[in-house]
């Protein structure tokens, strides 16, 4: 055990568990605002699977990571607004419609991999970022001040988050209409917009964090996400809607992974053992869903669409 | 109430709204084709051809969608009951991993006693992985749609562990190729073969009579009454003295199970007659998970129905392998179809119910949840008493 707590190795894994975390982070933050206006989104991973292949086969012809990034953006918009209209416009049931998004994005993901690009060839990864004078500081800048934009950006994403739904107009309206809708109805304020407004960024959150897995990999294969996308719904039950506790399930999830792939290399685990060690965030997550569904309530519209004058 | 022949057209109209989808969808397919610079017609004849132009192409259709179908039944089942299934692909993992631990610690047993006892154990295992998500909806408020996600997660987790750690072939790691599966399970618990065919098992069999089964269970027996009962309203349910909570957790653990019995028929139905694993469910379960949730929508969530549709969409799996030969196109296609199908069946669903409807409905009290009525069965017979007492 020893060898784990070198310096060296601390820091890989802390810095390493920041970096796994922004996929998920992305996503979660994603589903919240549509779980927030009251819409359930379960296609999540369809979307993400989607934007990974998009971001990365437009970092491999072009060698732009930007560009592929942009790529994941604007598929994860075009979804956004398909399952709005699913969903919002259709009223189709939440459980089940977002699965079909999901076998959509798994097998199209996989048809034009297999189709244009066959074997995975490797591409450019994001460059980074040292912050000036904070990636100095001993220890603690080279675990957090070292790392590529799309982190910093995931992680900036939090405070703007709560900026925007806790003291904006906009954040006023997904609120009202995630647990009152027939009173925000009442109000003037368009059910519908809001939630095409709220799913559509979520699409693109989940755009965004297939790109930033694949070009953070810089790999694509069949099911890269492996249900990271079904993690990520979760995570937002667990972080009982809010963005703080939306990044501390991400980052444990985060964390717990880059723990175990640190102790598989050095070898100080045998590899079942991490199997069982990967377990643990399940786990966790399932008895948070226990605790969260005892003491916070999920938004009171959730999962229903809205009909005016029932 | 309106005339009878009025609402015999009505219901024609919404019995073709999901079949209209499933053909949008392969409109949709055959436009993929083209723009892949493949030819639908060609393709199109290949995957008929390979998914049901040949006594072998059947076996190989009949085989694909046996697993749909057990998952397809059980998700019938939960959602009878108002609940959703999402974990077949966990359940199927569970039941799979504890026929192969049942069979492999019994390895000198006649047939005779293994092969029900490794196929009760799948149930068991798919049991169990259902009830407890059950189990924390009905007692503790988790929606089971998330439970049911992450006990998949835990599932694929804990399948690794035992393929890569105690359940693998000692011969792997004699040669120190490691490959994590099992050895080759004892021979009494394989499947027996059907009309001296040496692929077509018994397992589409099963399945089909897993299908009456809850068919008989759900319309047929008071606790099926219950299910529906609890599935339609659930405080009429409790008013009227029937234990709303143990029938939740009894409807998800006979879903699980259907779809552990599915895991065990893969393992014991294989050609390699060992567990494998390539470190994802859908590696073991070929999504059959969630194209369960296909079928049985396809179905109309009607046990019964459910019997054709897993056999219509075990023949497009199958028939996109041969698609994959004929046209170099891949068969995620496929997958990608059965995401199509689900889209256009669940985006319908408002429409299909509108017609079905009698009347429009007009008064309606808020309801706590939204309706997610299918269509009435064929013939739902008298329902027995509400009140059937204990169980």
């Amino acid at each position: 055990m020893s060898d784990f707590f070198t310096e060296a190795v601390l820091i890989a894994t802390v810095a390493g568990g920041i970096r796994l975390a922004v996929p998920l982070l992305f996503a979660s933050l994603g589903e919240m605002f549509g779980q927030r206006s009251g819409v359930l989104n379960l296609g999540v991973d369809g979307v993400m699977l989607l934007g990974a292949f998009g971001g990365y086969y437009a970092v491999l012809k072009t060698d732009n990571v930007w560009l592929g990034l942009l790529v994941g953006v604007a598929i994860g918009v075009v979804f956004g607004l398909i399952t709005a209209v699913m969903s919002v416009t259709l009223k189709a049931e939440q459980g089940i419609s977002g699965i079909g998004i999901y076998l959509f994005g798994l097998g199209f993901s996989d048809l034009l991999f297999q189709k244009w690009v066959g074997t995975p060839l490797p591409i450019k990864a994001f460059p980074k970022i040292n912050i000036p004078v904070l990636s100095d500081i001993p220890i603690i800048g080279e675990m957090l001040f070292r790392h590529s934009a799309v982190v910093y950006i995931a992680f900036a994403a939090v405070p703007l988050s709560m900026f925007i739904i806790n003291r904006t107009n906009f954040g006023m309206k997904i609120r009202a209409v995630g647990e009152n809708p027939e009173a925000a109805d009442s109000l003037g304020v368009s059910v519908t917009k809001v939630r095409y407004a709220t799913l559509i960024i979520g699409g693109l959150l989940a755009g965004v964090a297939g790109a930033a897995l694949a070009i953070d990999l810089k790999i694509f294969q069949q099911n890269l996400t492996n249900a990271a996308g079904f993690i990520a719904i979760a995570l937002v039950y667990f972080g009982a809607w809010r963005p703080l506790g939306v990044m501390g399930g991400a980052l444990l999830y985060g964390f717990v992974n880059s723990i175990v792939l640190q102790l598989k290399t050095l070898g100080i685990i045998p590899r079942s053992w991490s199997d069982i060690a990967a377990m643990a965030p399940a786990i966790v997550t399932i008895l948070a869903l226990v605790i969260v569904a005892q003491r916070f309530k999920p938004p009171a519209a959730l999962t229903k669409p809205f009909e005016r004058g029932r | 109430m309106t005339s009878q022949g009025g609402i015999s057209g009505r219901r024609l109209l919404a019995y073709s709204v999901p079949i209209a989808s499933v053909l949008a969808a392969l409109v949709l397919g055959a436009l993929m084709l083209i723009a892949l610079d493949a030819s639908p017609v060609e393709g199109v004849k290949a995957m008929f051809d390979g998914a049901f132009g040949s006594g072998k192409a059947l076996t190989a259709t009949l085989l694909k969608a046996t697993p749909l179908l057990f998952v397809g039944v059980g998700i019938t089942i939960a959602f009878r009951a108002n609940v959703i299934n999402i974990g077949g692909e966990g359940q199927m993992v569970m039941g799979a991993l504890l026929s192969t631990i049942v069979a492999l610690n019994m390895p000198d047993v006649p047939a005779a006693i293994m092969l029900p006892a490794v196929l009760i154990a799948g149930l068991i295992g798919g049991a169990i992985w259902g009830a407890i998500p059950g189990a924390l909806k009905a007692y503790y408020g988790v929606n089971e749609i998330l439970s049911t996600i992450m006990l998949n997660v835990v599932a694929v987790q804990f399948m690794n562990y035992l393929l890569r750690g105690p359940l693998i072939d000692p011969a792997e790691i004699e040669r120190g190729t490691r490959i994590p599966q099992t050895e080759r399970l004892p021979e009494a618990a394989d499947l027996p073969f059907l009309f001296g065919s040496d692929r077509l098992h018994i397992g589409p069999l099963l399945a089909i009579a897993a299908a009456i089964a809850a068919y008989i269970l759900l319309w047929r027996t008071p606790l099926g009454y219950r299910v529906r009962a609890v599935g339609q309203n659930t405080d009429a349910s409790r008013y009227a003295g029937i234990p709303v909570k143990r029938t939740i957790v009894l409807a998800l653990t006979m879903s699980g199970a259907m779809a552990g019995l599915a895991g065990a028929v893969l393992v014991f139905g294989s050609e390699s007659h060992r567990m494998v694993t390539d470190g994802s469910t859908a590696g073991f379960t070929g999504s059959a998970g969630f194209n369960g949730i296909v079928a049985a929508l396809f179905g109309a969530l009607h046990p019964l129905w459910t019997i054709p549709a897993s056999f219509l969409f075990g023949g497009l799996l199958v028939g996109g392998n041969a698609l994959q030969r004929a046209v170099q196109v891949p068969a995620a296609l496929i997958l990608a179809l059965n995401g199509l199908v689900v889209v256009f069946v669940v985006s319908t669903e408002g429409f299909r119910r509108r017609l079905l409807e009698r009347q429009p409905a007009v008064v309606e009290e808020p309801a706590a949840e939204p309706e997610k009525e299918a269509p009435d069965p064929p013939d739902t017979g008298p329902p027995p008493a509400p009140d059937g007492g204990g169980s």
